[in-house]
């Protein structure tokens, strides 16, 4: 059984915000919304780094341990997804997470939020695969296509790599060998436990 | 001599008991407190290495800042955005999952049973003589502000506790789909009664401040809590003692309730998720323990102590119910003056003298 994870190579990434477009434009999500976002560290100095961060599908994820309603659920593939129909829009998950991955349609007064929406790992929801609903409420699910998420597909210097955690890794490992350097499995260590493959 | 030593020696022993209890207590807090030292000198040689480490691995401080919140700068607009790895969610989650679960479902179960208890073996604290003549104990207005905050803090009080224990509690009853129909309309109407809540409960704790300062009676009345452990009947002035100290817990922990509510409800304002987290702790243990002392209130106020609900339902008391637990406050209103000056200062009182 694979085990899904992302891993941004910092020392490949440009950038250049292409995975955050590609899934702006392949889940249609609304504005304001942004799965996926690109942090700058050093901006504008020498050591200058890029990392692409969403919602990194933890193992022991603490957004579905203090959702009040109980609506997130882990895949057979360890990718986190939540259930919108029961989502209250709380934002316990947002204060839970430290990705900063859990994102609301609306910022009002009087806690109004709207039902969160994050980064599905390209899988969807609940709902039967890639039905209209499912489409309307998580985007397009590439998972069940048997495709991996477009925005690492879609990444010009493969530096965000998604899939099983395995072949991640090993892909990671190789260019470390080559080009020297340590690893850094960016934010590996906070959203997965040891022994989870 | 000898006599005198005799006389003495119980009081010695006393006082060797509390100091012997107040070091232990003071070693038993203290002594856990050097592990603090083993620790920082722990931390003091790991930092040795660390450097030693940068020195080889510039990158090594560069990732730990990462993973301790370093800020950094994203394309993508929003609160915190630059930030990679937030922390502060995962202290906020045990604190949420663990202690204020635990702790707070603990105290709201023991108060039931010490509510049910005290019911069962001491029974209804009934007038000793009715008389049938009425004094008006509440305005019309005092009434109102108290039925008003009490209805929409009960209100309050089971959305609220729905969010923090509904899922243990209620999705087995419920089913998911049941219980986040339930949470669907409590978040709304926690979050919108909250205002005019805010506002009643603010007005109320301005106005009754007066009714509630603290006079040395009270702590008389305190230490035989209210007669129930010594059999006497303790002065009182309009409010007793019990009632006052209510009173502050219900000052200071109803500001420390909405003050953290207020960052709740506003995350449009950009708090970030610290402050966020933060107030989510103080309100959720404000909360609960409000609603365990109001349970008290609710108690005493209702069948535990006959002629007090008739007072706040139509604003007249039995003149027996004022002899009996405000005594000052009937002496007062019937212009009996009080038999030692120095204990029975003048109560404030809000209520008229009627015949």
């Amino acid at each position: 059984m694979a085990r899904m994870k992302f891993l941004c190579d910092a020392d490949r990434c440009i950038e250049c915000n292409g995975c955050v477009t590609a899934c702006k434009n392949e889940h249609e999500v609304p504005w304001g919304v942004n799965r996926r976002r690109v942090v700058t560290l050093d901006d504008g100095v020498p050591g200058e780094k890029s990392i692409s961060v969403a919602c990194m599908h933890c193992t022991d994820a603490p957004c579905a341990a203090v959702c009040p309603v109980d609506c997130f659920y882990t895949t057979d593939d360890g990718i986190v997804l939540h259930d919108k129909d029961l989502c209250i829009g709380c934002g316990y998950c947002l204060y839970a997470c430290p990705f900063g991955a859990p994102q609301f349609p609306q910022k009002e007064a009087f806690g109004v939020r709207g039902k969160m929406d994050k980064c599905t790992f390209c899988a969807g929801g609940p709902e039967e695969d890639n039905s209209a609903a499912e489409h309307e409420k998580y985007g397009r699910n590439r998972v069940a296509e048997g495709k991996l998420p477009l925005c690492a597909e879609m990444c010009s210097t493969k530096a965000l790599l998604a899939g099983d955690g395995d072949q991640v890794s090993d892909i990671y490992r190789e260019r470390i060998t080559k080009r020297g350097g340590r690893p850094e499995t960016w934010g590996w260590d906070t959203a997965y436990k040891k022994g989870d493959a | 001599m000898r006599a005198e030593t005799i006389t003495r020696k119980p009081r010695n022993r006393r006082r060797i008991a509390v100091v012997t209890v107040a070091l232990s207590m003071l070693l038993a807090m203290a002594l856990p407190l050097t592990g603090y030292i083993a620790h920082d000198a722990g931390m003091a040689w790991a930092q040795s290495d660390d450097a030693a480490e940068e020195a080889a691995n510039p990158r090594a401080e560069y990732w730990r800042a990462v993973r301790e919140g370093q800020d950094g700068y994203s394309a993508v607009p929003g609160a915190e955005a630059g930030v990679l790895v937030q922390n502060g969610g995962e202290n906020w989650r045990s604190l949420r999952d663990g202690p204020l679960k635990f702790f707070g479902g603990s105290l709201l179960i023991a108060v039931l049973i010490a509510i049910i208890g005290k019911h069962l073996a001491m029974g209804k604290d009934r007038l000793d003589s009715p008389t049938g003549r009425k004094m008006t104990r509440w305005s019309g207005f005092d009434r109102a502000l108290h039925w008003y905050v009490g209805i929409s803090f009960i209100i309050l009080s089971i959305t609220g506790l729905s969010l923090q224990f509904g899922r243990a509690l209620l999705i087995p009853l419920l089913g998911k789909e049941g219980f986040a129909a339930w949470a669907q309309l409590a978040k709304p109407v926690h979050d919108y009664l909250a205002l005019p809540f805010l506002v009643g409960f603010t007005l109320m704790l301005l106005i009754w401040i007066p009714r509630n300062i603290l006079r040395s009676h009270d702590f008389a009345w305190l230490r035989s809590l209210g007669g129930m452990i010594r059999k006497d009947h303790p002065q009182a002035g309009f409010m007793n003692g019990g009632e006052k100290i209510f009173f502050w817990i219900l000052f200071f922990g109803g500001v420390a309730l909405m003050v953290s509510g207020f960052y709740l409800l506003f995350p449009n304002l950009g708090w970030e998720r610290e402050t966020m987290q933060l107030s989510h702790i103080v309100h959720s243990a404000s909360g609960v323990f409000l609603i365990a002392i109001s349970l008290g209130h609710i108690y005493l106020g209702s069948v535990g102590v006959e002629g007090v609900l008739e007072g706040m339902v139509s604003g007249e008391v039995d003149e027996a119910f004022a002899k009996q637990h405000h005594n000052l406050w009937y002496d007062e209103v019937k212009g009996i003056a009080p038999p030692d000056k120095s204990s029975a200062a003048p109560d404030v009182s809000g209520a008229t003298p009627t015949t």
